[in-house]
């Protein structure tokens, strides 16, 4: 049944410079299905990526892309892959119309011209055609990177930071357009470091130097993660932040606008912590449900302190 | 004045840093040092106008000691030196086309019995003149050459022969360019140069600003073969360098007369494998290369020996035998040397092939190393 599986990898490792950038990578993802890649700068999402859509060629380890072996038929994968780079990369002296006949060729898209005008007309550009790439905004590059990332129908869409530089309300247009893409039966893998879109992924891939530290829907990982935190408001933030962060019991202090979150693991250790600070009365605490973001600051500082 | 002290801390500072960063720039270090060393020798001692030991043929049809004499004052010369005989005049012309040798020196039948009875004999050299300054002061020594060699001879009754002028009439026939016109030797050269020049640097910016341009990635992730991108990239280029070439050779008909003895088919044909390896050369290059800056640097390096080491600025032959070496190492200096042939001499394609064939070696050598360089690009 490996057919449902679009991707189906185990053991992908990745070594530059004698050290391992990416290690021992097992991932399946089902048909259909919006993954998401979380992780700090350096985690080695890019890499997966990479590897995945046979850019390059993983050390060790290797497994199935849409039912194709990664090591030996990556030229069958790339003709059923869309791949959107983290940094725009089409040709900016190009006109849209000639980027997107360019990918068409590639591809060797058969009724090249009608796709290329449907496409431009779904982004709404039939009348910028003949504008050159380079003077787009931000947002319609992005856009553009999309349409050309599909252009030849791909069985699966690897984004990486695709929505990275982009404003929130091209953001949001641009997590409907996946969604329709995905309900299409397209399988989508996007690697992102906001984590408001993490909630806009069926499952999340945590990923921290290398390694996959948590896999699951997005509240699972929090869930998972068995973290406790309290929000602290008023009162000298700043001061208070620095007398937590060596205490025992304390994993991670982090300042949001007027709010400071105080999570651990241990939950009664952390009260043992927080006991005193809390008798003084000057700041207000509450617990609350840790949100995506104080788990993942939480995974960070816990690889920083295991490394 | 207050300003002073802080302006001058602040100039310092980016000094520092522009060394700091300079030292980290292995590319540009390299030029820096290496392209005035490299001038310096090359300029010092590769660079030689007076070019001695120049590869001569004979052909003797008179053994008298005469003959023995002006074979050994020649080669005393310097200037000259003897590689071998030939039977015939043809296959002495065909050493001059095949660049083998840069002179035939003829002593003709009775030259002794000539010389004895005062009939001023004939001493025919012929040159091949296509760089008349490869063979200027050669051909000045030959008539002191000839006079002194007789003068240990010719003594005795013979002595009144010593007499000016000369016993021996020295006949010079400067082959493939009469005149010595530089230009002649020039335009050649210069479509050789030309092609070296944009050939390498525009291949190499080309492959280097995709990838400075983040689209090498889009690129390789399509289903693309890497021959596939290559050829695409460099058959625009061939194309430009087959404009560039006839329009040098265009412009140097009508504006210098240069001539067009040999066949430009020919010529076309040769040039196809000239440009190949031009074009291979700077996709190798773009591969090593960062980014555009260094692409042009490492260019540079190359295009620098093609132009001096190749016997296009300088004979070749005068050059010492490790810058010829070097010169042979580079596909340049083959293509000159057919070109110089197929215009000024009229070469077909047996008297070519000698410099024909390296260049279709550097061909196949240099496109599997680009193609090994690319398939590693984003590993």
């Amino acid at each position: 049944m490996t057919a449902e599986l679009a991707i189906d990898v185990s053991g992908l490792t990745k070594i530059y410079g004698g050290r391992a950038v990416v290690e021992g990578i097992d991932l399946q993802v089902p048909r259909g299905k919006i993954y998401g890649f979380v992780g700090a700068n350096g985690s080695g999402k890019t890499t997966t990526i990479r590897m995945l859509c046979g850019l390059i060629k993983p050390d060790r380890g290797g497994g199935t892309c849409l039912g194709h072996d990664l090591l030996t038929e990556s030229a069958t994968i790339k003709a059923h892959l869309g791949y959107m780079t983290q940094k725009f990369s089409y040709w900016d002296d190009l006109s849209i119309r000639e980027n997107l006949a360019f990918v068409a060729d590639i591809f060797g898209l058969d009724r090249a011209k009608e796709r290329v005008d449907t496409a431009l007309e779904r982004l709404g550009l039939t009348a910028r055609a003949e504008q050159l790439v380079g003077t787009l905004s931000g947002g319609w590059r992005q856009r553009l990177a999309l349409s050309a990332a599909t252009l030849h129908e791909p069985e699966m869409l690897l984004l990486d930071e695709p929505t990275s530089g982009v404003d929130p309300k091209s953001r949001l247009e641009f997590w409907d357009e996946i969604h329709h893409l995905a309900a299409d039966g397209i399988t989508v893998l996007v690697s992102t470091h906001y984590m408001d879109e993490t909630a806009r992924c069926h499952e999340i891939i945590f990923m921290s130097e290398g390694h996959i530290i948590t896999s699951g829907t997005a509240a699972n990982v929090v869930a998972h993660a068995g973290l406790m935190t309290w929000a602290v408001t008023g009162g000298d933030l700043v001061a208070l932040m620095e007398k937590l962060k060596p205490l025992s019991g304390v994993d991670t202090v982090a300042a949001f606008g007027d709010n400071l979150h105080v999570s651990g693991t241990d939950g009664a250790a952390l009260e043992n912590a927080i006991a005193p600070y809390k008798a003084e009365k000057i700041h207000q605490w509450r617990e609350i449900p840790p949100t995506m973001e104080d788990v993942f600051i939480h995974y960070m500082a816990k690889t920083k302190g295991d490394g | 004045m207050a300003g002073l002290f802080p302006a001058l801390r602040r100039m310092r500072a980016i000094m520092v840093k522009e060394f700091t960063q300079l030292r980290r720039d292995k590319t540009t270090f390299a030029m820096i040092i290496l392209i005035p060393v490299i001038q310096l020798l090359l300029f010092g001692y590769a660079i030689n106008t007076d070019p001695k030991h120049l590869p001569t043929a004979l052909l003797v049809r008179d053994h008298s000691v005469f003959s023995r004499s002006i074979v050994s004052a020649l080669e005393e010369s310097d200037y000259f030196k003897i590689i071998g005989s030939v039977r015939s005049r043809a296959q002495g012309e065909l050493l001059l086309r095949q660049d083998a040798v840069q002179f035939v020196v003829t002593i003709p039948e009775h030259f002794g019995r000539d010389l004895v009875r005062g009939h001023r004999p004939e001493l025919l050299i012929e040159a091949d003149a296509t760089d008349p300054v490869a063979i200027g002061s050669a051909l000045e020594a030959v008539q002191g050459a000839a006079a002194g060699a007789l003068g240990h001879d010719l003594t005795g009754p013979l002595a009144h022969l010593r007499a000016t002028p000369s016993p021996v009439d020295v006949r010079v026939h400067r082959l493939y360019n009469p005149e010595g016109f530089t230009r002649y030797n020039i335009v050649p050269g210069l479509i050789a140069v030309i092609l070296t020049m944009t050939g390498v640097m525009m291949t190499a910016l080309a492959m280097t600003r995709e990838r400075e341009r983040g689209t090498m990635e889009t690129l390789l992730a399509m289903p693309v073969h890497p021959l596939e991108v290559m050829a695409g990239k460099i058959l625009p280029y061939v194309l430009i360098g087959y404009i560039q070439s006839f329009f040098i050779i265009f412009v140097a008909e009508l504006l210098f007369n240069v001539p067009v003895l040999g066949s430009l088919w020919l010529l076309s044909a040769s040039l196809v494998a000239f440009i190949a390896c031009n074009l291979a050369l700077g996709f190798t290059l773009s591969a090593s290369a960062e980014n555009q800056t260094q692409a042009i640097q490492m260019s540079i390096m190359v295009i620098l020996p093609a132009i001096l080491l190749s016997g296009f600025l300088f004979p070749f032959r005068g050059m010492p035998e490790w810058a010829q070496i070097v010169g042979s190492a580079l596909p340049t200096t083959y293509f000159i040397r057919i070109a110089r042939g197929i215009l000024l001499k009229g070469n077909g394609l047996v008297e070519i092939w000698p410099n024909l064939w390296p260049l279709f070696v550097f061909m196949v050598v240099i496109t599997l190393v680009s193609m090994k360089r690319y398939r590693r690009t984003l590993d």
